[in-house]
């Protein structure tokens, strides 16, 4: 027994030693992540924890680099042609999918195709409604997958034809709509491609585990094409939906990155964790819309005006939200890409002239405060929005007498109701889907159905809209879409209150995070 | 025995088609549906999805597809978290809040058992207020409380335990505690009160008088009779600590199946409600059983009824 002992022991030392080292120096990260992801399918999935999941497993042609702008992903360059309905992609050549097999153009025609077929059932087939025929194929009016206009022209050449000129076209496609997708695997294993051990993911990382409700456990992918530039080895996502825990696990060490904070914590925090603290602008606004379809706001734009003027947006922000958003009159949040944010005359004015204007349209539109507008707020269910309406109410009593009443439905409830137009007022907000203005204005086109949160309908509003989406030049779109902000700002088509901002708390020792307004961070760009 | 059992079972079937149909009904009655969300996707895509998952046939139609389909065992895939099954989420979650509950329920019996008993014997001493002040506190402090206080105190403060996740021993601690100090308070205050009433019955005195020592007269005598209300409140508490706390799951990230049923209505999950339903209600049909069977056992007047 003795000999083989001792000839044991170096080699078990050395076992030892290496998995001690290898654990020593596999890295980590640990990132609250929102709700539990409803899905990793690509073309089925919506939200930003599922988003941010994906942005680490698959890369599209073009994609986010750590500061949020675009950057080069699996297509190196890209051609648009002078009319702008046609853009060609080259593909990296050394792009491999986890399994080892070749990314190629064929691989993009599939998943956009797949994306695009009614019997997927997309929620967001409408990002990819550009290209050529997608619309009419998702409608189930064109039969033919073969129809859209996407097509390989060799295995490293991708041609997108498109049905109207889109420049944001790259801004797109860095949504998972637009990821590529191995048909081989999707074949064999069917809907259960998405699990840990069937998918095959072209990113920087592969999915390892996933246990509902606890933890998402990605690790690096080697055979993808910057793997040596990929610092983290294993990302942990775990559902986070109560900030409060949230922040705890943060402060116990258990978590890197969280994905939002309490608002009443903000003051403590900016106090006690502000190493920590990230809170830059986001591409959302926080608005109340009011029902044009019906009387008291239908044709009566005095008074729209007045209940906007009335409000006081600082105190809203200042004591209620508390975590830096900032207050508006405007709709498209600052800073999106090539968009000037659009203000009216009267986002110039005091507070106090505000309210003096405010009284006298109250009064030009039929009103006076021994003959007040009664007027329904509907909210759905959350602390914050009810402290919102109970001081907006508040303001209007105060400043035009105005008699309000709350009502909060529950969010499903809520949601129904404001389809079905059933309130006067209603809270409402909205995150833009992509870098682009038009993300924010389409949405109170008239053509765009119940999305358009008040029913508001303008005719020039609409034809500037129309022109701005087959304008190829950047800057004649930019000024059609300034000056539709301006009208839609000018009628008060609905009361802006805040944009949004994004809330984490960064670990001080991860590297590589830049605060951006898409607030995407994909784990490849991070250190520790 | 073997008849009260069948004779139960029997009773089973048509209660759980009951609740089934009940259930099946008022979900779709609520406003909105599972596919609604802030960006309303267009008409055609609704469609689509609706068509994919039966949802645009007649609900009577509906209704029959989903009777056929648990027949076969079938729950359906869930509407929100649309990689699972319903079955899988269950079976994922069922062993966390199994173990999760059973732990907890064991802790609040053995020291909600102990404090009640003491305080019964100690009946009005300054013991007795204690416990029962203790009781009380535990009773009416919710777990939404003393959950983020524990994990403050032990996880943020002292470091010594994990504050969240599933896995170790170590992460079961606090959630183990939070879920079982209202516990030991109910059954501190039923174990004194059953206790008091048994103390006081003739056949006590008479142990008393035949000068038994105090030991004996509670374990051979006392303790069955005591634990008769114990006994059947436990049936409905266990079904309902192992199927899981929304809230303890959410403080403490744990991967239970407790907020299916909070969560899945408020998603109008239609499929995942209704698999958790139908597992509530055979856990508790089970469990009220099996109580009755205990109850038997321990008392012997329920079996000569039977």
């Amino acid at each position: 027994m003795k000999p083989i002992k001792s000839s044991l022991l170096p080699l078990i030392v050395c076992l030892l030693s290496f998995l001690f080292s290898t654990t020593l120096l596999a890295t980590e990260l640990h990132r609250g992540n929102g709700a539990e992801p409803k899905t990793l399918d690509i073309h089925k999935s919506s939200g930003v924890p599922a988003a941010n999941i994906e942005r680490d497993l698959f890369e599209g042609l073009v994609i986010a680099g750590a500061d949020g702008r675009l950057i080069a992903g699996a297509a190196t360059t890209w051609q648009v042609s002078e009319d702008g309905l046609r853009w060609t992609f080259t593909l990296r050549k050394n792009s491999q999918w986890s399994d080892g097999s070749k990314v190629t153009a064929n691989d993009f025609v599939f998943a956009f195709r797949r994306a695009l077929d009614p019997n997927t059932g997309s929620e967001y087939a409408f990002i990819l409604w550009a290209i050529k025929n997608a619309k009419a194929i998702s409608k189930g009016n064109v039969k033919s997958l073969e129809a859209l206009g996407i097509k390989a022209i060799d295995k490293h050449t991708l041609e997108i034809t498109l049905d109207h000129p889109v420049p944001y076209l790259p801004s797109l496609l860095t949504h998972s709509m637009a990821y590529p997708l191995p048909e081989k695997v999707i074949k064999t294993f069917g809907k259960k491609w998405v699990k840990p051990n069937n998918m095959v993911s072209n990113g920087a990382y592969t999915l390892a585990e996933w246990t509902p409700h606890s933890h998402i456990k990605l690790i690096k992918n080697p055979k993808f094409h910057a793997a040596e530039s990929v610092k983290i080895d294993t990302v942990f996502y775990y559902p986070t939906e109560d900030s409060s825990a949230e922040l705890k696990r943060f402060r116990a060490g258990e978590i890197d990155l969280t994905d939002a904070v309490p608002s009443t914590e903000v003051s403590w925090i900016k106090k006690n964790l502000a190493e920590a603290y990230h809170n830059p602008p986001y591409i959302g606004t926080y608005y109340y819309a009011m029902n044009l379809e019906k009387a008291p706001f239908a044709n009566n734009p005095d008074l729209r005006k007045a209940l906007n003027l009335a409000i006081n947006r600082e105190i809203l922000t200042d004591k209620i939200t508390k975590a830096g958003e900032f207050p508006t009159m405007s709709w498209v949040p600052e800073g999106m890409n090539h968009y000037k944010t659009q203000r009216t005359p009267d986002s110039k004015l005091s507070q106090k002239e505000r309210l003096e204007k405010a009284k006298a349209l109250y009064k030009k539109a039929g009103y006076s405060k021994n003959k007040p507008v009664e007027i329904e707020i509907l909210y759905n269910t959350s602390d914050n929005h009810k402290k919102i309406a109970i001081a907006i109410s508040a303001m209007w009593k105060q400043t035009l007498g105005v008699k309000t009443t709350l009502r909060n439905e529950e969010w499903k409830v809520y949601l129904n109701s404001r389809t079905q137009r059933q309130f006067q007022v209603i809270r409402a907000s909205w995150i833009g889907d992509y870098d682009d203005a038009s993300t924010f204005l389409d949405l109170l086109r008239s053509d765009i159905g119940t999305m358009n949160p008040s029913s508001w309908k303008n005719k020039t509003y609409d034809s500037l809209m129309k022109q701005a989406e087959t304008e190829a030049d950047a800057d004649k779109r930019e000024k059609m879409m300034q000056q539709a902000e301006q009208i839609m700002l000018d009628d008060t088509a609905i009361i802006p209150i805040y944009h949004y901002t994004s809330k984490h708390l960064v670990n001080p020792k991860i590297k590589g995070w830049v605060d951006n307004v898409m607030d995407v961070h994909s784990s490849r760009f991070l250190s520790k | 025995m073997l008849q009260i059992i069948l004779k139960r079972l029997q009773i089973a079937v048509p209660t759980l088609l009951f609740v089934i149909t009940v259930s099946f009904f008022m979900i779709r009655l609520a406003p909105g549906g599972p596919f609604d969300s802030e960006r309303p996707i267009p008409k055609e895509i609704a469609e689509n999805l609706e068509r994919v998952y039966h949802l645009n046939e007649p609900l009577i139609t509906q209704y029959g597809y989903y009777l056929w389909n648990i027949l076969h065992g079938d729950f359906g895939p869930s509407f929100k978290y649309q990689d699972y099954t319903v079955s899988e989420l269950i079976l994922q979650g069922f062993p966390v809040s199994l173990s999760l509950g059973l732990l907890a329920l064991l802790l609040a019996l053995l020291i909600g058992i102990v404090l009640g008993s003491i305080a019964a014997l100690r009946q009005n001493s300054r013991v007795d207020y204690l416990v029962m002040t203790f009781a009380m506190t535990g009773i009416a402090i919710p777990s939404f409380v003393i959950a983020p206080l524990l994990a403050l105190f032990f996880g943020v403060m002292l470091g010594w335990l994990p504050t969240g996740g599933w896995g170790s021993w170590q992460q079961m601690v606090l959630p183990v505690i939070s879920l079982s100090l209202p516990q030991i308070a109910i059954v501190a205050r039923m174990t004194r009160a059953s206790l008091i009433d048994t103390l006081n019955s003739p056949y006590m005195l008479t142990a008393k008088a035949k000068g038994l020592p105090l030991r004996l007269i509670l374990l051979r005598h006392a303790l069955k009779p005591t634990l008769l209300p114990i006994v059947s409140w436990l049936g409905p508490a266990t079904a309902a600590i192992i199927t899981g706390s929304v809230i303890i799951e959410q403080i403490f990230g744990l991967p239970g199946i407790g907020r299916y049923f909070v969560n899945g209505a408020l998603n109008r999950d239609y499929t995942l409600v209704m698999g958790v339903v139908i597992f509530y209600g055979v856990l508790i049909i089970l469990m009220n059983l099996l109580v009755d069977l205990v109850y038997a056992w321990l008392d012997p007047r329920i079996r000569y009824e039977e």
